[in-house]
């Protein structure tokens, strides 16, 4: 494990994805070759169907590849079982989504014990972590709100929190900013660029705003399944 | 975890209290249902074996005649005071015999007049059919033995003739005869086949001789075995020294028969308990409907939380964690509704067993048995929908409106 130059956490080698078969076969990704190393802040951009969602549903070991190789970390994870998926990202991994995904009904605070209830961590611990994973998203005296008693930012700032309290090693947010205006968006995008900064959280994010993709520090661009353009950027500070 | 899991389930319950209210309700009635006829059914049980106590433990009534059905008897000539000095002399393991004879008649006292049975018997009678007396006194031996008009009245008599007034030392008519009252029976109630046990007079045997029946018949020989001596073996031993006495071989039927009260109150028990099996039978039947009731509820409720699901699988919820989940909830459920059941079984019990005359009996057996199984209804009925979460696909379930 991260044995390879440059700390490579993330290294797909020509990945497909293809859906249903035979004439009606819809090819996803058409073997892409992505490596992401261990700091990175990367932003994923494309149209719609151009297979950046797909992308990150296997980066998130949510989806298997068609073919190809996806190695975490030095570990090939393209043919793990169903659970040891979810082992990985219970272990590895925190989740953003443009819905937000928060349990209704539920605390802010429990929101963010929930990923630590599953790693088998004591209440007090839990209660602990979480505290302070909402301390660092900014929402320390929120904790006995609901979702619905809070605003789409701090929802998703609850989310971030609850990404960030298992200490992952990479941080995969899928339009983390679409159902935000634009000053809780800039609001959310410096939380994910100080988190990347500060503890050298590796972020992959899914946009279609080139505002936020400015953020990044390198930009990956999809286009019918494949990478059409990859490079390194300055990002804002 | 498991607490936690527990806890979870708990929150989901509470969240929707009607609906969990509504889908309870199933096992509610069930559990109830059970428990209740099987304490209703115990009670009676009981009940019908105190009766059968009541009449005198292991007491055999010989009579001349065949049963043949609807109360109707074969005619036969009657014993003889020889045949009862027989028996408790060449039985063995006979604790005591007590020849009798009986007519229905009317009692007289001042202007009331009640229709009775009147038996002439002995002593022996109030040992062998576990008669106590309320107030009085059984007969003397100079009583018994010149017929003097002297009587041991029932409750039922008592309280037709008497009302509130002291029987005892009073005089009653019987046919031509007046006869000193000198005892009173304590009461033994209603017999469970039917006959008020309270509604006699008693005479010597020799008074009813000699100023009622006019002859020296004796109808009747009742007997009860020694305690630890089978009644079976007793019984089997009279019908043999009857049919020597009266002279009937191996191939002729029997002109008198012998019934042995373990076997009837076997019999009666045996088709009380059965009866209680077919009701908790039926009863179980509700619990498997209430079963059904708490698997569609899972199913829609699984449904509506996909997204929950979703979420749970995506942060790395295993599948077992998830099957977990939804398991407990329907166990939760399921047992929630079988404690409710059990308690709303005692309230049941003790009403229904005051408004049937039966005793209360909550046999916790069936209760903790009723509880594990309503438990059981649960995890069977709550696998289905719960397998159904588990094997969500994170990415639909997350997409999921």
């Amino acid at each position: 494990m991260g044995l390879s130059q440059d700390n490579v956490i993330i290294d797909l080698q020509g990945v497909s994805k293809v859906y249903g078969k035979g004439v009606a076969a819809v090819h996803a990704l058409r073997g892409i070759d992505i490596r992401i190393s261990s700091g990175e802040f990367v932003a994923m951009m494309g149209p719609s169907g151009s297979g950046k969602s797909t992308c990150m549903n296997i980066l998130g070991c949510l989806d298997t590849p068609t073919a190809g190789t996806y190695q975490f970390e030095g570990e090939d994870v393209s043919r793990l079982t169903r659970d040891q998926r979810a082992l990985l990202r219970r272990h590895y991994l925190g989740f953003v989504f443009q819905g937000f995904n928060l349990l209704a009904r539920t605390t802010a605070l429990e929101n963010v014990e929930l990923p630590l209830i599953y790693r088998g961590l004591p209440a007090e611990e839990r209660r602990q972590y979480a505290q302070e994973a909402l301390t660092a998203v900014g929402l320390q005296g929120w904790e006995t709100h609901s979702p619905a008693e809070l605003s789409g930012g701090q929802q998703q700032r609850v989310a971030i929190a609850r990404a960030i309290v298992s200490k992952p090693t990479v941080l995969l947010a899928d339009e983390p900013t679409g159902n935000l205006d634009t000053a809780r968006s800039l609001e959310i995008m410096d939380l994910l660029t100080r988190f990347n900064r500060e503890q050298h959280l590796t972020v992959v994010m899914v946009t279609h705003e080139v505002e936020m993709a400015a953020y990044a520090s390198r930009l990956i661009h999809f286009r019918d399944g494949s990478v059409e353009q990859d490079h390194q950027q300055d990002n804002l500070t | 975890m498991l607490w936690n899991i527990f806890l979870l389930a708990f929150r989901a319950i509470i969240r929707n209290l009607m609906r969990s209210t509504l889908t309870m309700l199933g096992i509610v009635i069930g559990v109830a249902a059970v428990i209740t006829m099987v304490n209703l059914g115990r009670g009676a049980t009981i009940q019908v074996t105190n009766q059968i106590a009541s009449l005198g433990s292991n007491l055999l009534i010989v009579r001349p005649g065949q049963r043949m059905g609807h109360g109707q008897r074969s005619a036969a000539p009657p014993f003889t005071i020889k045949d009862s000095e027989a028996i408790a002399r060449d039985v063995p393991g006979v604790a005591a015999v007590s020849p009798s004879a009986s007519q229905a008649m009317v009692v007289v006292y001042g202007n009331l007049n009640w229709s009775t049975n009147v038996t002439g018997t002995d002593n022996h009678y109030f040992g062998v059919r576990n008669v106590t007396l309320a107030a009085g006194r059984i007969f003397t031996e100079a009583e018994l033995r010149s017929g003097l008009a002297v009587c041991v009245i029932g409750e039922t008599v008592r309280r037709e003739l008497f009302g509130s007034l002291d029987p005892i030392g009073a005089k009653i008519r019987l046919k031509k005869i007046s006869c000193e009252v000198i005892g009173l029976a304590a009461s033994k109630g209603q017999a469970s086949m039917g006959g008020d046990q309270d509604d006699m007079v008693l005479v010597p045997l020799r008074t009813f001789w000699r100023r009622i029946a006019g002859n020296r018949d004796v109808t009747f020989i009742q007997l009860s075995a020694r305690d630890g001596v089978s009644t079976t073996k007793v019984k089997n031993d009279v019908e043999a020294l009857m049919h020597e006495r009266r002279h009937i071989s191996g191939n002729e039927s029997d002109d008198f028969n012998v019934r042995d009260l373990q076997e009837i109150a076997t019999t009666l028990t045996g088709t009380t308990q059965v009866l209680t099996g077919l009701l908790g039978a039926v009863a179980a039947v509700s619990l498997l409907v209430g079963g059904i009731g708490i698997m569609n509820i899972m199913l829609v409720s699984v449904t509506e939380r996909t997204r929950e699901i979703g979420i749970r699988l995506a942060i790395g919820a295993l599948e077992r964690d998830v099957l977990l989940q939804f398991l407990v909830e329907a166990v939760t459920l399921s047992s929630l509704g079988g404690i409710m059941g059990i308690l709303l079984a005692v309230l049941a019990s003790y009403s229904l067993s005051g408004l049937m005359g039966l005793p209360v009996v909550l046999s916790p057996g069936i209760m903790l048995l009723a509880f594990f199984f309503s438990a059981a209804v649960g995890v069977i009925f709550g696998y289905i929908p719960a397998r159904k979460a588990a094997r969500l696909n994170p990415i639909d379930a997350l997409r999921h409106e």
